[in-house]
């Protein structure tokens, strides 16, 4: 934290001007600030116990199949054995903790993102304004979002869901955009010719026809978010992250190894999930269920 | 009143179309507008009628400008100048929504790609036109699948488009316009990308569905033959203008210009030309009542044979020079639509011009071996 203060107290013209202007808005708009604090809150406490409500074992076991369901047999008992093996080091609840910290940030980067994304691919001039916001959003090392985050929401989740929501939305509004501008030009002539109103064309033919590279994006967002909740820890974002830290300041390589392992457990599962989200499910799940049976016949 | 009215239409791309067609109308080279204006006309004005219940095909090669004309026709692409007349409704006049019922009720069109879309079954994409015209779901479905039925799917309605051949995908195509019922249908080369045998067999259900429920068709192909077989009239097209438009029997043997018989060089005429547009009137034709009279006095001498006619004007038999009558029945006749390929095996083998008569049975006149040749050889 020490490295971050001096680093403001020092800061050029460039540095004083944005200063100021979270002091502006620090003074102009505690109200707003304190609206969002509450709603996001309110997210990510939902979220939490509603995770947490379940036993880990009926959330492993609703998890697996789930994986068996959309992804295959071998993802499936992935998704078991790497779950239990989160039980077993001790980290479920911390593993909970980043669970409805990654669900509220990329809830709400998907409610802004996506309605934002389908607005620029359909106006010029907003995706103009867009798209260096967008530049800025993804390039600014992400450990910068969180001093403006803590000065306008102290510390806790908000904070982390904030500056995680920062990160981890430009993926899915640059391939919104996207995959919507390569939407085939004759199947918008196909929307229009058998007249389609714009809402129409955009319902039943743009978004559909975008939807592989729309989910993508939802995949790349879901997965930055996951990363950034890490780095939020240091504002007291909780969970596996603060195995991490605590394993960096006790320089504990056994006890950062752990976190770290529940990290990319949580990772791969989330990754595989959200990616089977854009195949149909019922010709997967009959072949789902074919490789199963396969798998237990050659046992 | 023609169903569809194209009169004067033109349509340039490009950054300054208004002066470019002004320079384009008094006479212009092309090229110079295109350097001063930035501008290319892709339809120069074109002037078209198309009836009510005709196969219409706008034929020409890539870049004549006919898939922008069709486009015109719907409104996917406003003309620069000129109007389209669809019902007795002036395009320009329609608002947005207009527009879009007119696309939903009138017409529907069938596109090369086939641009079904991927998520959808069959029977969803066939429905597709009535789910954006707000037509309820189970009777929506219901329609989509009758429609497929009628173009040979009805086996495969829970297919995506991606499980389906091109041939397969086109008659999805197809039904997603028939679906509809609409009394105009727009095909932009619709059958294009198919291989032949499934063109033909393309081509063939379309003429087939003319047969159920004649519908006003306007279809775009660079494929002579294709043109030739479903079209009722053809309007050739080159640059963007209209060199020609008639059936393709008046395209064929009076063409309008050297450009439009450079076209038409390599088609077989023979294939083409009906054996009633050649026919000659016959040399003597008796009425069935007078024959007795004839009888002791052969007709034309030695020479000829007369034609047996009854009081309609159908065609009752033969009667050669000093013969008995030959009924209908025992003589060889042509009937109306016949090529004169298909006729030339009769014809040389008869040794008198073999009557032609249309379907009622009226004799509509005789082709003779000598007449057949010279039709073949000025073709």
């Amino acid at each position: 934290m020490s490295i971050v203060l001096v680093a403001i107290t020092s800061a050029g013209p460039v540095g004083q001007a944005v200063d100021q202007l979270v002091s502006w808005l620090l003074t102009h708009g505690p109200a707003l600030f304190s609206v969002i604090q509450a709603l996001v809150q309110g997210l990510a406490s939902f979220f939490q116990a509603l995770l947490a409500a379940p036993p880990a074992w009926l959330l492993a076991v609703l998890v697996t199949l789930l994986g068996l369901w959309r992804v295959s047999a071998g993802f499936a008992l992935f998704c078991l054995l790497g779950l239990n093996l989160v039980l077993f080091m001790g980290l479920w609840e911390p593993m909970i903790a980043t669970l409805a910290l990654v669900v509220t940030a990329s809830l709400l980067a998907l409610l802004l993102g996506l309605p934002l994304g389908v607005l620029a691919s359909r106006q010029r001039t907003t995706w103009s304004l867009v798209r260096p916001v967008l530049d800025l959003m993804q390039t600014m090392p992400a450990f910068v979002y969180l001093i403006p985050a803590v000065m306008f929401f102290s510390t806790g989740q908000v904070p982390s869901v904030i500056a995680t929501l920062i990160f981890s939305m430009p993926p899915v509004v640059r391939l919104t955009v996207l995959g919507i501008r390569e939407v085939p030009a004759d199947r918008l002539e196909a929307g229009l010719s058998f007249g389609c109103s714009p809402s129409q064309l955009l319902w039943k033919v743009q978004l559909p026809s975008a939807l592989p590279t729309l989910m993508a994006g939802v995949n790349q967002t879901i997965m930055l978010a996951l990363s950034m909740v890490v780095i939020a820890s240091m504002i007291g974002g909780g969970g596996l992250g603060d195995v991490v830290l605590r394993g960096i300041q006790q320089l504990n390589v056994g006890l950062g190894f752990e976190g770290g392992l529940a990290v990319v457990i949580l990772a791969v599962i989330l990754d595989r999930l959200t990616q089977s989200l854009a195949a149909p499910p019922t010709k997967a799940m009959a072949e789902r269920w074919r490789d199963w049976r396969r798998i237990w016949s050659d046992a | 009143m023609p169903q569809i009215e194209v009169s004067g239409v033109w349509k340039l791309f490009g950054q300054q179309p208004q002066p470019a067609l002004e320079a384009l109308r008094n006479g212009a080279d092309p090229e110079e507008v295109q350097k001063r204006y930035g501008c290319r006309a892709a339809v120069k004005a074109v002037d078209l009628a198309i009836e009510a219940g005709e196969i219409f095909v706008v034929m020409g090669l890539s870049g004549s400008g006919k898939s922008t004309l069709l486009r015109m026709l719907n409104g996917l692409i406003r003309p620069s100048a000129g109007e389209v007349v669809i019902e007795g409704q002036r395009l320009s006049d329609l608002p947005a929504v207009g527009m879009r019922q007119l696309r939903r009720h009138t017409m529907a069109m069938v596109f090369q790609s086939f641009a079904l879309l991927p998520g959808r079954s069959a029977l969803e994409n066939a429905a597709f036109g009535l789910e954006v015209a707000g037509v309820p779901r189970a009777q929506r479905l219901e329609r989509a699948r009758a429609a497929l039925e009628r173009v040979g799917l009805g086996r495969d309605l829970g297919k995506r488009p991606e499980e389906l051949s091109g041939g397969m995908q086109q008659r999805v195509g197809l039904a997603r316009a028939l679906a509809l019922d609409p009394p105009v249908l727009l095909m932009d080369e619709a059958f294009s990308a198919l291989d032949p045998l499934i063109r033909r067999e393309m081509q063939d259900l379309l003429l087939d569905l003319q047969q159920d429920q004649r519908r006003t068709v306007v279809f775009i192909s660079h494929d002579l033959d294709e043109a030739v077989r479903l079209g009722d009239r053809i309007a050739l097209m080159q640059e963007g203008a209209v060199l020609q438009c008639g059936s393709s029997m008046d395209l064929l043997c009076h063409p309008a210009n050297e450009r439009v018989r450079h076209f038409f060089r390599d088609v077989d005429a023979s294939a083409v030309l009906s054996v009633d547009a050649i026919a000659e009137p016959a040399p003597l034709m008796v009425q069935r009542n007078d024959l007795e009279r004839w009888r002791h006095q052969p007709p034309g001498g030695a020479a000829g044979v007369a034609y047996v006619l009854d009081e309609h004007q159908r065609f009752c038999g033969l009667m050669p020079a000093g013969g008995t009558l030959l009924p209908a029945s025992e003589v060889e006749q042509l009937a109306a639509g016949t090529t004169l390929k298909q006729a030339m095996e009769p014809v040389a083998l008869a040794s008198h011009p073999l009557p032609v008569v249309d379907a009622e049975g009226r004799l509509l006149g005789v082709l003779s071996s000598r007449q057949l040749l010279k039709a073949m050889v000025m073709a």
